[in-house]
């Protein structure tokens, strides 16, 4: 495979500012990847000497040990840095962080912050690539983007799927990457929620809404499911965990009426007998590892063409990691 | 002090309906006349012709920061930025550290203000002991010791009965109450406009109707008790129709608006500038165009710079850690001259009323018209000059505009308290004494 312009240019701060194109030069760069961590020996030298800092300012297991599994094999160095037991946590600001870190001179910065928009601000303070692992509310590209690599690898294509996210999209960075990513792919996207966890004006974005859980199974090929956090119980979004599983969970008898086969799709982490039942995350209809798996994938292709001095990645792939770097 | 004659300019002076071709004659701080052609005799001679002559800008909200934030502005900073931008009087809110809830705080604000070189400063307290919202400060003795009004600024009264009894003792002191509309338990932890913009930068959004009802409630409390209501900062279309409708209806309301929330809508938020964080938000297009209307159809009474200023490294955050806050002071008149004067919504004269005189009458200040006997608090405009606005050059300490770099019309040319000039703009601010 060449690489082929359009390039990402120097961050990936979210999909809403990508191309069609662009996405799919992603999702096509990421299937190579996806063999490599096949391999006995899991590794390609494409970044090689370069240094890659994990900025997580926010809690996660899932998608910082994806990223630091991506980085590792294509050979990177990475630092991984928690908001805890750092400077964060004596009051250093995030410009003065990442200044810091620019100056032991890195080549990457993957960030993950509680405020939407901290991978922009980020980005257009420091000429290190920056890629979002999830900003607030705002958005989780790459989650967007294994996401969509999932959907294509089970139905061979974007174009014309239904996809309806499921549940508490006004809090959910990974609803807002999804539409932005799908709909610009020409996939038909609905979000099906309380309308307590719907955010104003949401179908200006491009998406339909469906009230009735019911109605989401009736219409969609694919149930991207989002996760409740318990806490929107407390804020009152929801008047009970109960009643949110028997109005809007996706289980087993909801999907028997399903008229065609249905991807079950999940950003993690689940809570399990809340917004999705066992027997379905479980299930036959349930692609939930296989997004984890593309997890990787995804990452290693992202980091790839942000890299922009990356040799060819046909040749590293060949090479099986003995290539030159 | 000698005579002066501001000579050759257009003198508008809304308030009484004059606008002339003419001088103005000041004694001792105090305007003598305003004619056609007054003779020389042995007055120093002002020479305004090309310029507008009006009364000096009264500013019905501004943060001075000062006591407790220092690093934003000061009292002496602020009053000199004030006159930059024209203003001759500006009231100061009392959300300092620690807040100005008592006669002694309020002595110190009118204190630290004489010293200042600027516009006149003058106090605001209070509502509520440490702005917490739970019973009145002392507004008996906060008035003596020189506040012109009571407000929690910048916090909504949450409670029905509290602001009830503030408008209904605010009335023995003959001084408005001015409130922040807004339901906070609606807006709590918004940082923009609720609407498509916020949804998709993923921010938590203010919607709309907190101020709605806000603003619904104030008036029906003024409407019970006869209270002089004052609102601040009106950002909806609804809040302002509420308004006519009161004012229709005979309600002793007054309410002001600012330069951004008339000219900027949330569109501009789309890349997390944190410029535009400002309290309330930015709203729609609607929104901004009913607001227009209504400045223009005097149901607003008057502009506000709400001068928040916000030091550099307090603005260099991620949108949802950076305070809300604009400057305001250097550069109202130009924005507003440029995107309402010069487009033909609106007449110059209606602007300096909105400015001055409005403010004058909402706050109940002896300031803002330039009839005989009055202070000489002067304002000397070029309505022609092009100007790009350039925060470095700013006299606040802070340089936090939503309108930086833009291209404007229409300068402030001189400013004068009591008829000293407290702001040259060909040079540096000269000195001027206590008023």
């Amino acid at each position: 495979m060449k690489r082929s312009a359009p390039t990402l240019g120097k961050d990936l701060t979210g999909l809403e500012s990508l191309s069609p194109e662009q996405i799919r030069v992603i999702l096509d760069t990421a299937e190579p990847f996806k063999e490599v961590s096949e391999r006995q020996i899991k590794k390609v030298p494409v970044l090689r000497g370069k240094t890659i800092v994990n900025l997580f300012f926010e809690a996660s297991t899932r998608t910082r040990i994806s990223f630091e599994f991506a980085e590792k094999r294509l050979a990177a160095d990475t630092v991984n840095i928690g908001a805890v037991g750092s400077s964060v946590s004596k009051g250093e600001t995030l410009v003065d962080t990442a200044r810091n870190l620019e100056a032991m001179r890195i080549d990457m910065v993957v960030i993950r912050h509680w405020s939407a928009g901290a991978a922009h601000f980020l980005a257009s303070r420091i000429p290190s690539n920056v890629i979002n692992a999830g900003d607030g509310a705002h958005e989780h590209p790459t989650q967007g983007l294994l996401d969509m690599l999932t959907l294509r690898d089970h139905f061979g294509r974007i174009e014309g799927l239904k996809v309806c996210i499921v549940g508490d999209v006004l809090h959910s960075r990974v609803a807002r990457s999804n539409i932005y990513g799908l709909v610009a792919l020409g996939a038909k996207v609905a979000v099906c929620a309380p309308r307590t966890l719907l955010p104003a004006g949401i179908e200006e974005l491009g998406v339909r809404v469906f009230g009735r859980v019911e109605q989401a199974i009736e219409w969609s090929d694919a149930l991207n499911v989002l996760r409740l956090q318990l806490e929107r119980m407390q804020d009152g979004f929801v008047p009970s965990l109960r009643e949110y599983n028997r109005v809007f969970g996706i289980t087993r008898e909801r999907l028997e009426w399903a008229p065609r086969e249905m991807l079950i799709l999940h950003p993690g982490p689940m809570n399990r007998g809340v917004e999705i039942d066992s027997d379905v995350a479980d299930g036959p209809h349930s692609v939930i590892l296989r997004q984890v798996t593309n997890g990787v994938a995804v990452r290693m292709a992202v980091l790839y063409l942000l890299t922009g001095d990356a040799p060819d990645l046909a040749e590293m792939a060949r090479s099986g990691g003995a290539g030159r770097a | 002090m000698s005579r002066l004659l501001i000579r050759g300019g257009r003198v508008i002076d809304p308030g009484h309906g004059v606008d002339l071709q003419g001088d103005v004659l000041v004694d001792d701080g105090r305007i003598v006349a305003v004619a056609q052609l007054l003779a020389p005799d042995s007055a120093e001679v002002l020479d305004a012709r090309g310029l507008v002559v009006c009364p000096g800008f009264v500013d019905p909200h501004a943060h001075l920061c000062e006591p407790g934030w220092e690093h934003r502005e000061t009292i002496a900073t602020g009053a000199a930025a004030a006159a930059a931008g024209g203003y001759t009087s500006v009231c100061a809110m009392p959300d300092t550290d620690p807040p100005v809830d008592d006669p002694a705080s309020v002595g110190f604000i009118v204190a630290a203000g004489r010293r200042a070189k600027g516009a006149r400063v003058f106090p605001a307290a209070a509502v509520s002991a440490g702005r917490k919202g739970e019973h009145l400060t002392e507004f008996g003795e906060v008035v003596d010791a020189g506040a012109i009004a009571v407000t929690d600024a910048g916090r909504a009264i949450a409670s029905s009965k509290l602001m009830r009894l503030a408008l209904e003792y605010a009335r023995s002191f003959d001084i408005p109450v001015l409130s922040h509309p807004e339901d906070a338990d609606l807006a709590r932890d918004g940082v923009m406009h609720e609407g498509v913009v916020s949804t998709r930068l993923g921010l938590k959004g203010k919607p709309s109707a907190a101020e709605e009802i806000g603003a619904s409630r104030d008036l029906a409390l003024a409407a019970a008790t006869g209270g002089r209501l004052h609102l601040q900062r009106v950002s909806t279309a609804v809040a302002a129709a509420r308004i006519r409708q009161a004012k229709e209806c005979g309600v002793n309301v007054t309410a002001e608006v600012t330069a951004h929330h008339l000219l900027l809508a949330h569109e501009v938020v789309a890349s997390y500038g944190t410029e535009f964080k400002v309290d309330p938000p930015l709203r729609t297009r609607d929104d901004t165009r009913a607001l227009c209307a209504a400045l223009a159809d005097g149901t607003i009474d008057c502009i506000a710079t709400d001068h928040a200023p916000r030091h550099y490294d307090e603005k260099e955050q991620a949108f949802d850690d950076a305070p809300f806050g604009a400057v305001g002071f250097e550069t109202t008149f130009a924005v507003l001259h440029t995107h309402l004067v010069v487009t033909g919504k609106l007449e110059l004269a209606t602007l300096i009323e909105r400015m001055s005189t409005g403010p004058r009458t909402a706050l109940g200040l002896a300031r803002g018209t330039l009839q005989p006997g009055e202070p000489a608090d002067i304002v000397l405009l070029d309505p022609e000059a092009r100007w790009t606005i350039d925060p470095g050059a700013f006299l606040s300490k802070c340089r936090n505009t939503p309108f930086a770099g833009k291209q404007v019309t229409g300068k402030v040319v001189r400013t004068l308290v009591g008829g000293r000039t407290v702001r040259d703009a060909s040079g540096s601010p000269r000195a001027a004494s206590a008023p």
